[in-house]
């Protein structure tokens, strides 16, 4: 037996004699730094919910229907009469959520262990534009099962379009094909949804890992691991503090794949729904462009961006100083390698400033998200009384909205101009047993 | 208040509720928001559905269709068999494949009522099982109201009442000097007393609340081994782990 998987691995080698030192190279002699803690699993998880995302995706577009007459019917088709159809939806549905759960702390990790800094600024990008992608990919997947939140929801973050000046109007009809969200959308979210956007998101993850494994990876303590000592037990030239990516962190990331999965079968089996964060009640109203619900909101991860839209007021006779505002605040993130110039990485070693910097970062993400998502809207009469919600909301708003701007800001002047009293790095990563 | 109850009192018992389901697997019950009662419904009874599909079949089919839900599916979920399914619950004549449609014809509907009565399919799940109980407990007698009906969960809903003869007639208490109804009081008692009247709502909700979401059932009944199975292969997992990583210092 083994000298049949020998002699086809020799006809293989043959052939593409590539494909072995690839797979050392990205595997089992990429020397990954063996500090990694809690924080270093939302990579790989990323990649599990993606896998999850495309495999219960295909199983899903072989029931649904994607026209306005059909969408809705075919989504309770496939809850009640597909073979275990209500499992893979409720797989789809939570894994969206939960992708971007991952995310988020993936991307702060980031920017905690300054892994965006030089020289993996190409890294950071790429996993920008993931992100972007991702939110595209993720508000076209809402508006599929064509509910009242789906039609709505299109409706409104399409509209975003409408405020730009002169060709707003022209631009929305172009994006929807019709005055409102209809067949024609439906059909192109679909076709966007299913096909041209995994396609640029696979894309763009293995160039994001590629990018990663010509510079290396960063670790909690934010030293080069490249520039410490050289020679470990498998490589006399690679870095001492650097082990194989396989097998030392497939088998720790199996371990976080379970407690992940654990979690995630927990919401699927037992609270699917999650309270009407994951699938919102109104959702279950089939798309209806005569019956408003009583307040439209996106889904969670997109709220404290929509936030933004809503607390920037208009001006000189446009609105679209929101919209701009709310792509600033990606754009920004894009852009944070240069607004940090500090040469220190990690957050052990930095200053106080930057700590404190980064909590009321944390503060204004999570305070506009409950602004977009309505909980300050319920929140403030409840503790409060009898105020004016639209005055005090838009108080609170727009305050978290300027400290989410003012962390970059801060960032920049923080460590151009030398403020920062940074604590002496070690040579070597420290290992936290 | 909005309709849509988003606040972090809901996210944790909703959490809370999950915990509850996987831990004690005590019944769900949620706590009531925004004036709402507690409706105690509970998709794994199963005797509850059966008493729930009885009312359902008796007085509400003749309105209200479940277009999504199969009398055969009604029959392998609530361990009925075809025979009692097509004797005691079908009474449009459908087959047992077919799914549950009202006789009410929509247009003539929409004409008596001033609006079709709508399919309840996914009720439970656009609303929510306490609103459903709510409502249901929530009619009271109106003089003003074109159909001589009113509801204090519903105001002005275009619905007559049709489970009056076991409940009752509740009259409405008006606030002094206003037109809110401060509560509801039960002038003439109905065939069952208060409490069965509870039960007997209670059992509808379960039933509609399966009926939104058929898959509940095996949700609850596979849950508990997927968990049990994913906390071995982590246990394994980490072993293995620990096993690969001794020697790194």
């Amino acid at each position: 037996m083994a000298n049949v998987f020998t002699s086809i691995g020799d006809w293989v080698n043959e052939r593409a004699p590539n494909l072995a030192p690839t797979y050392r190279k990205h595997m089992t002699e990429y020397y990954a730094p063996k500090n990694f803690n809690l924080w270093y699993y939302f990579g790989s998880l990323a990649l599990v919910v993606l896998i999850n995302q495309i495999v219960t995706g295909i199983f899903l577009t072989m029931n649904y229907n994607p026209s306005a007459a059909g969408a809705f019917d075919s989504v309770q088709y496939i809850m009640r009469d597909v073979e275990w159809g209500w499992l893979i939806r409720y797989m789809h549905s939570t894994g969206a959520s939960l992708f971007f759960v991952v995310v988020f702390l993936h991307m702060f990790r980031g920017i905690m262990y300054g892994s965006y800094k030089k020289p993996r600024e190409l890294v950071w990008l790429l996993g920008m534009l993931i992100f972007l992608v991702l939110m595209a990919e993720a508000f076209m997947g809402y508006v599929l099962p064509w509910g009242n939140m789906s039609f709505w929801g299109a409706k409104v973050i399409v509209s975003l379009f409408g405020t730009i000046p002169v060709i707003g109007g022209t631009l929305v009809e172009w994006i929807m094909g019709d005055f409102l969200p209809a067949d024609a959308t439906l059909n192109r979210f679909f076709a966007l949804h299913v096909i041209a956007l995994p396609i640029v998101l696979l894309l763009l993850v293995v160039l994001h890992l590629a990018a990663l494994h010509e510079v290396g990876s960063n670790n909690p303590d934010g030293v080069e691991i490249k520039k410490g000592p050289k020679g470990n037990r498998w490589d006399a030239l690679k870095p001492t503090d650097g082990i194989p990516f396989h097998p030392y962190y497939t088998v720790k990331d199996l371990v976080g794949v379970g407690f992940f999965l654990l979690i995630a079968a927990f919401i699927i089996f037992f609270a699917p729904t999650f309270g009407g964060w994951f699938l919102e009640h109104d959702n279950s109203i089939m798309a209806n462009n005569l019956v408003t619900p009583a307040e439209i909101k996106p889904v969670w991860y997109f709220t404290p961006f929509y936030a933004i839209v809503r607390m920037i007021p208009s001006f000189a006779g446009t609105a679209v100083w929101g919209v701009l505002a709310m792509f600033g605040a990606i754009a920004v993130l894009f852009l944070l390698p240069w607004f940090d110039r500090g040469q220190v990485k990690s957050i052990r070693y930095r200053g106080t400033g930057y700590k404190v910097a980064l909590g009321v970062f944390v503060i204004a993400f999570l305070g506009l998200g409950s602004v977009g998502a309505g909980i300050t809207a319920e929140v403030i009469p409840e503790w409060f009384g009898n105020v004016d919600l639209t005055t005090w909301e838009n108080a609170f708003g727009r305050l978290m909205t300027l400290l989410y701007f003012g962390f970059f800001a801060f960032l920049w002047a923080y460590t151009h101009f030398g403020w920062e009293k940074t604590k002496p790095v070690p040579d070597r990563v420290t290992m936290h047993d | 208040m909005t309709k849509r109850q988003i606040t972090m009192k809901h996210f944790l018992s909703a959490a809370a509720l999950a915990l509850g389901l996987l831990v004690g697997g005590v019944p769900a019950h949620a706590e009531g928001e925004g004036g709402l009662l507690k409706s105690g419904a509970d998709v794994r009874d199963q005797a509850s559905l059966q008493r729930g599909a009885r009312l359902f079949f008796n007085y509400c089919v003749g309105c209200h269709s479940l277009k999504y839900v199969r009398y055969s599916r009604i029959a392998e979920d609530l361990g009925l068999s075809e025979q009692e399914v097509m004797q005691n619950l079908n009474f449009t004549g459908a087959r047992f494949d077919d799914p549950v449609i009202s006789h009410m014809p929509a247009e003539s509907a929409g004409k008596w009522f001033g609006k079709a009565p709508p399919d309840l399919s996914l009720e439970v799940s656009a609303k929510s099982s306490d609103w459903v109980y709510t409502y249901l407990n929530s009619f009271y007698l109106d003089p003003h109201s074109p159909i001589g009906w009113n509801n204090t969960a519903l105001p002005n809903a275009a619905m007559p009442f049709p489970l009056w003869e076991l409940q009752g007639l509740q009259t409405a208490v008006m606030k002094p000097g206003t037109d809110e109804v401060e509560k509801l009081e039960l002038s003439k008692p109905g065939k069952l007393t208060p409490a069965q009247f509870q039960q007997a709502t209670r059992d509808l909700t379960s039933f509609l609340e399966y009926a939104s979401e058929p898959a509940a059932l095996q949700r609850h009944h596979y849950g508990i081994w997927v968990l049990l199975f994913l906390a071995f292969f982590t246990l394994l997992a980490a072993m293995l782990k620990k096993e690969y990583w001794k020697d790194v210092h």
